[in-house]
């Protein structure tokens, strides 16, 4: 430790004074240098509750004009009803990656270059070289032993065989979150990930769903380290018609999700969603932060029941390590894939599911309240499947 | 960030160098095993094919016959090829004559756009320009919100006014104009390419505010999809750069590689942690020297000569290659490296380090480094200037003094005396290297004593700090690493082999 400072220290210094010596021979003047890079402050403040039906909400955002005053919002049903979303319209609007998918269905001999279009149909999914390898191997024995004689026939097997690959891990069905605690606890979830891939979103829709099954949800805003992700959350509070219990900014987030939680207990609410602050997988002292918290959200009368993991539909390989990271650090319940209607397929959940058995329970499909859809395998497959609607 | 893919063609180049006869099935199996690297990486399918085939033509198998050391030729071809890829000038931003230059940001959702914002405004800060943030981003409940309070952090201006991002963008523009601003950083929404109605948006803002430049942002964990936004954006806004971000994370990278081969635009400006100053110019070649393991001395100087005070630096180098090396040049030098940066950041400009070494590092926090002050702050002022004079008791008060157990206090002082010793070693010019450094020391010290030496020559000489522990090839036996601290007698005898200058 203070050898590898010193280390550093010393290639610093030798390094400045190199500058110096370079500096001196062309120019007598010595600059200052600019001011070193800012940390970003923070001041501690005790948390501030925002109650969704009385407290003001930030003047850009739209929220129902008609909104009842009880914590009660749409049914799901009729949710549903209103922005229909579903794995295919998402997937409607992806293109471009399975084209070549479309020629191998066409075929029927099976040929060298059927086997090219499949491995670059999988691997353009993000679905990875390991199980993309794995999976090709498996239809390759399927030929040679002569039960799959056609391009088609092929396909199919590859969809059953990604669809069983999917339906290894036990997945809750319709997107079903524990709420499953010991007498006179509270249940928690909590939401994890790196920066930017969506959680204060997922747990604004989260928070929405809850509440249209009509449980009495707490919000906890636990990331108070970017700056105005309080009032991103607030926002989604509002707009989901829940309760909120914020930090200051740069207040500790265990402290945070510890009062939601107390609140929680002692006004009956039916769950806490608990927002963290995005954070880098490889960043040890911020995942031992996010130890703490889980830790602390799990003392009573908290009951951490689930840890969902958000993952950016976008995201490469790198997803596999977020995952495995992060189940390690705090033993993560489910997946949720974010901005899966984007053109991303998101095929790396399949090396996550078949490697670490941790199940998708929702894709993130939009930006509004109600684009949360229950993942479901079949459905996923087609989609990662599916042929180009445009070409 | 590339450390994971250069670890692995590390491996893949260290098997064929140890052949005396590479066959063509050999080769073949190199090169799959190049593509799965790549693969792995996240590089786009097509542009890991692609590769594979340049790096392929460039080592025939009549060549590699003819040549000595064939699994060299084709570690090699394969370095030659990454910097192809990846090579390229840096970006050098030329301000417009008429201000303010408009600097447009777009990306997906997610990709760090706000942020970025932010970063950029304080870089140009730093440029001795006066920038002005605009939020455009009205999607995001709170996103203006975040760039105020950023802007505030950085200290610049910031605007946001009106109800449509285009007339919000528009009116931005203006308020620099009318403020004197020389710089304008618009941020807007994020947007997925598929999104025809959000595209035409940022379509329409880039229209009334004709941008001087068009960054994409772009998150470094980004996979296959990469490369289709990247098109996406820059059809519709014709892209000046890519601004890669999350370079910190543990992922390969291999979208930037992507994009780059693809695009051919440049990647402009990398992000690299998350503060405020963690965002710099992109260095293709710079990069391509990481990739392959060989450091990158020339951001380490400059961000050197950035933050430090460099006065104060020579002073200590002095002492400390004269072996008069105290704890409180040791604090000096502590606040001069937190100034600096992130700790593990500034690990990887370092040339020759060892992977443990880089691992250690990237573990150390403020929270240490506070700690490790504390024990040093109870010291006494005679103790600071000389170590010897701490004996038990001593170390018994100082450990009380600051809150830690005498076992971590005697350990400090012991490794303290380890690294002085060598440091007087490294100044007598023995032929000494530190574990873990590689021969990147020597050539530190070379560098201090060449006085005498012209700029142009000392970049050459950093240039040879950076490979001075490794002989020709990127792919060299790394010198030991540090692992459990200073304990190990192991002075490596330096190797003379030095590579030539290379060509900047």
């Amino acid at each position: 430790m203070v050898t590898v400072l010193i280390i550093i220290g010393i290639v610093v210094v030798l390094a400045g004074a190199g500058v110096v010596v370079a500096k001196r021979r062309s120019s007598p003047a010595l600059g200052a240098g600019t001011p070193a890079p800012q940390r970003i402050e923070q001041a501690a403040v005790a948390p501030v509750v925002l109650n969704a039906t009385t407290d003001a909400v930030p003047a850009d955002v739209a929220v129902a004009e008609d909104a009842p005053v009880a914590p009660v919002v749409a049914p799901a049903d009729e949710v549903a009803e209103s922005t229909p979303p579903s794995v295919g319209a998402a997937s409607a609007k992806s293109r471009g990656i399975f084209a070549g998918l479309r020629a191998a269905r066409r075929l029927k001999a099976i040929e060298p270059s059927t086997w090219d279009e499949l491995e670059s149909s999988l691997l353009r999914g993000d679905v990875g070289v390991t199980t993309t390898t794995r999976l090709l191997e498996t239809l390759r024995a399927e030929v040679a032993a002569g039960t799959v004689t056609d391009g088609s026939g092929l396909l199919e097997r590859l969809r059953i065989l990604l669809i069983a690959t999917l339906s290894q891990v036990e997945r809750p069905e319709h997107g079903e979150l524990s709420l499953e605690v010991a007498a006179g606890r509270v249940p928690v979830w909590l939401l994890v990930g790196v920066n930017g891939v969506g959680k204060t979103t997922t747990i604004g829709k989260l928070a929405y769903r809850a509440g249209g099954e009509g449980k009495k949800v707490l919000l906890a805003a636990g990331d108070t380290f970017r700056a105005a992700a309080g009032e991103q959350l607030a926002t989604w509070g509002a707009r989901s018609e829940v309760d909120v219990v914020l930090g200051a900014a740069g207040a500790d987030p265990s402290a945070v999700i510890f009062d939601a939680v107390q609140r929680a207990g002692a006004r009956g609410f039916d769950v806490v969603i608990a927002d963290t602050a995005g954070r880098l997988h490889n960043k040890v002292n911020l995942v031992e932060e996010l130890k703490k918290i889980r830790r602390v959200a799990d003392r009573e009368p908290g009951q951490v029941t689930e840890v969902l993991l958000v993952i950016d539909a976008t995201t490469g390989q790198n997803a596999l390590q977020q995952a495995r990271q992060f189940t390690e650090a705090v033993s993560v319940t489910g997946i949720v894939l974010s901005k899966f209607d984007g053109s991303a397929r998101g095929g790396v959940v399949v090396a996550i599911e078949a490697e670490l058995k941790i199940p998708v329970r929702f894709l993130g499909v939009g930006e509004h309240a109600s684009d949360l859809i229950a993942f479901e395998p079949i459905a996923f497959v087609d989609a990662l499947l599916a042929d180009d609607p445009v070409a | 960030m590339f450390d994971a893919l250069s670890d692995r063609l590390e491996r893949i180049g260290g098997r064929l160098r140890s052949r005396g006869r590479i066959t063509p099935a050999d080769l073949a199996e190199a090169l799959s095993e190049i593509r799965t690297a790549l693969l792995e990486a996240d590089v786009e399918l097509s542009v890991a094919r692609a590769f594979c085939d340049n790096v392929a033509a460039r080592c025939s198998v009549e060549a590699l016959s003819k040549s000595l050391t064939p699994g060299q030729q084709v570690v090699k071809a394969v370095h030659e090829e990454l910097i192809a890829v990846l090579g390229g000038e840096t970006l050098k931003i030329s301000y417009s004559s008429r201000p303010p230059t408009v600097i447009l940001l777009a990306g997906l959702q997610g990709a760090g756009k706000t942020t970025t914002a932010a970063k950029l405004a304080q870089w140009f800060k730093a440029q001795g320009r006066n920038p002005l943030l605009v939020a455009a981003d009205l999607q995001r409940p709170a996103a203006i919100e975040q760039l105020r309070i950023l802007a505030e952090q950085a200290g610049v201006a910031f605007s946001s006014s009106g109800t449509d991002p285009v007339d919000v963008a528009r009116h931005g523009v203006e308020e620099g104009f009318r403020l004197g601003r020389d710089v304008v950083i618009l941020d807007t929404a994020g947007r997925l390419s598929i999104d025809q109605a959000l595209m035409a948006e940022v379509a329409a803002i880039s229209a009334a505010t004709s941008p001087h430049y068009t960054f994409l942002v772009i998150d470094a964990m980004t996979g296959q999809d990469a490369v289709h936004t990247a098109k996406a954006f820059d059809e519709t806004l014709a892209l000046d750069g890519v601004v890669l971000t999350k370079l910190d994370g543990d992922a390969r990278g291999g979208a930037a590689l992507s994009v780059k081969y693809v695009l051919g635009k440049p990647i402009a400006f990398a992000s690299t942690g998350e503060k405020l100053g963690d965002l710099d110019l992109f260095h293709p070649d710079r990069m391509a020297d990481r990739i392959l393991g060989m450091g990158d001395v020339l951001s380490l100087i400059e961000q050197a000569e950035r933050t430090i005070d460099t006065e104060q630096a020579a002073q200590s180098a002095a002492r400390m290659l004269e072996g008069t090396f105290t704890f409180d040049d040791f604090l000096d030098q502590m606040n001069q490296v937190k100034k600096m940066g992130s700790i593990g950041g500034l690990m990887k400009l370092m040339p020759g380090m060892s992977k443990q070494m880089r691992d250690a590092a990237s573990q150390i926090d403020d929270g240490e480094i506070a700690r490790i002050e504390g024990m040093v702050h109870s010291m006494t002022k005679a103790e600071r200037q000389n170590p010897d004079l701490i004996d038990r008791s001593r170390q018994a008060r100082i450990a009380r003094g600051s809150g830690r157990s005498v076992a971590d206090v005697a350990q400090l002082i012991k490794q303290f005396k380890q690294m002085s010793k060598m440091m007087k070693g490294l100044g007598a010019g023995k032929m000494t290297s530190i574990p873990g450094l590689g021969g990147g020391l020597s050539g530190a010290r070379q560098m201090a004593q060449l006085a005498k030496s012209d700029p142009a020559q000392l970049q050459q000489l950093l240039g040879q700090a950076g490979g001075g522990g490794l002989p020709s090839a990127p792919w060299a036996p790394k010198a030991p690493g540090v692992g459990g601290g200073a304990g190990s007698k192991n002075k490596k005898k330096k190797g003379g082999r030095v590579t030539p200058p290379k060509g900047r």
